[in-house]
């Protein structure tokens, strides 16, 4: 872990209309880690991740990336600075093949040239989806349609990698396959920030951990830490009744 | 007949479906848009004495750049606002473009003459205008190239996934925004076609493009919003039964049975005979 702070998020709000779905929010990304960010339902977790990826603007407060402030900037400016996410639900775009899917993924500027050396990557990532390669997207299975969502998202060449709720609806023998897959994209030199239900499992799986609660984030450090909180024990070992 | 005269219908209702299928806008003004490349084809062949087929070649570049302008300047910041600015802008382009006609070329019906279309040729006992046959043609032309561009080139597919999924098209990088405005360009384009089709196998009247707009919605919720092939098949069931129509109930009556279709397919098939 060097320790280079990526993308720093300072105070935002962010609203969805007159909603306020995020309060004061700070977060840091550090280069080359593995960040969890945890909550229930409605938490603001996906909130967090489409404002990063430029979908929603903070109201107040700023978001610097490289040392630079892009929390004014439209999804394909920062794609193109090399940030992408994989959208809860994977959206695919269901009626195109698998490999239309993962050129889709490089349509920006920069990801265009390096097209081919992508896929190759990709295709040593997943295997599978080589050998599904011309099949509609649609009637991939869940575990192939997550697996179609990430090789898209590294088709975009990025720096950092936002991936929201990846295991949602996925056999536990799936999810451990595409954890798996993420410990080697990390290998890379990817930074990972990952939204997860399943809190035991992020803890596990990630270096540090930001817990939100109702749009604020009331916890963060490493996940061996947070793993003894009181606070975490009580409210998602305790009760715990997502896995 | 009916066959031949749907691939107009096909052709004029291409646009309106490309633009909705994308972009999620019922575009009122496309029947308008059509009707300002039948006077664009009209100027060009009295001005300058160019053929209305070889005119294209300037009318689809300026209905091209019109397109991108609109949705740039005007459509782009109305979605921004609202879901039903919008429309509310294409009605406006519509009443703009029909009274702009008005003052230019007069009420008066125009129609783009020459002699090929008009002439005839015979199929078994019975004779058939050239201008239907040409129709057909174009509208197969038209959709086929939609098409291959729509599946085979690297915008194309780009358009076809943003019309898939808005979202996840933002985040693979694809600026929306342009997309949006090389499909109004190409709806644009499509229309400058339709209208040059159009223009030589009926007159045309600065208001005729509220009556071709309604042909294009029939066809395109016979066919199927936002499918090519749909759309052009919807233009080809279209024709027939106004055809049918004509023949069993007599003239007045032709578009009665095609709205009745309309209205059967949307309480049975919403999506479309061939919709997704």
């Amino acid at each position: 872990m060097s320790g280079e702070v990526l993308l720093t998020i300072r105070d935002i709000d962010v609203f969805h209309g007159t909603f306020q779905a995020l309060w004061q929010v700070s977060i840091e990304v550090k280069r080359g880690e593995m960040l969890a960010l945890i909550g229930a339902n409605t938490s603001g977790k996906t909130t967090l991740l489409d404002t990063i990826s430029g979908l929603l603007h903070p109201g107040k407060g700023s978001i610097t990336y490289e040392e630079r402030d892009i929390g004014r900037l439209d999804p394909y400016r920062i794609v193109e600075l090399g940030i992408t996410q994989v959208p809860e639900g994977r959206r695919i775009f269901p009626d195109m093949t698998v490999l239309d899917n993962l050129l889709m993924g490089s349509y920006s500027g920069k990801a265009r040239h390096k097209r081919v050396e992508n896929l190759g990557k990709v295709y040593e990532l997943f295997p599978r989806l080589e050998e599904r390669k011309k099949q509609i997207a649609k009637t991939l299975s869940g575990g192939e349609q997550q697996m179609l969502a990430i090789g898209r998202g590294l088709m975009a060449d990025p720096k950092l990698m936002l991936i929201d709720e990846m295991s949602l609806g996925l056999a536990p023998i799936v999810v451990d396959e595409i954890f798996r897959a993420l410990a080697r994209v990390r290998e890379r030199g990817i930074t990972i920030l990952f939204v997860e239900q399943n809190v035991r499992r992020s803890l596990q799986e990630a270096d540090r951990a930001y817990i939100l609660e109702t749009g604020r984030v009331v916890l963060g450090g490493s996940a061996a830490a947070l793993r003894e909180e009181d606070h975490v024990k009580r409210a998602y070992f305790g009760v715990e009744t997502c896995t | 007949m009916g066959f031949l005269l749907g691939g107009l219908y096909a052709l004029i209702a291409l646009g309106l479906s490309m633009v909705f299928g994308v972009m999620r806008l019922i575009n009122l003004a496309h029947g308008d848009l059509v009707v300002l490349g039948s006077y664009m084809a009209y100027a060009l062949m009295t001005l300058l004495g160019l053929d209305p087929v070889v005119g294209l070649v300037i009318s689809v570049p300026v209905m091209c750049v019109l397109g991108f302008a609109i949705q740039k300047y005007l459509m782009g910041r109305a979605f921004g606002i609202s879901s039903e600015g919008p429309l509310i802008i294409a009605f406006g382009i519509s009443l703009v473009i029909q009274n702009a006609n008005q003052i230019m070329w007069t009420p008066l019906s125009r129609a783009l003459n020459t002699p090929y279309a008009q002439a005839s040729f015979r199929l078994g006992e019975r004779q058939f205008p050239v201008a239907y046959l040409l129709d057909f043609i174009a509208g197969v032309v038209v959709m086929l190239v939609l098409r291959a561009f729509l599946t085979r080139t690297y915008l194309g597919r780009a358009i076809t996934a943003a019309s898939q999924d808005k979202k996840a098209a933002q985040l693979m990088g694809i600026n929306t925004g342009r997309v949006y405005g090389f499909a109004f360009a190409i709806a644009m384009a499509s229309a400058a076609v339709a209208g040059v089709f159009l223009g030589m196998t009926f007159p045309f009247t600065p208001t005729s493009g509220i009556s071709f707009l309604t042909i294009a919605f029939g066809t395109v919720i016979i066919g199927g919003l936002g499918s090519m092939a749909g759309t052009f098949l919807g233009g080809i069931i279209l024709g027939i039964f106004q055809t049918l129509g004509g023949y069993f109930f007599g003239p007045a009556f032709q578009m009665l049975i095609v709205y009745v279709i309309v209205l059967v397919i949307l309480a049975i098939r919403p999506q479309g005979l061939f919709g997704r």
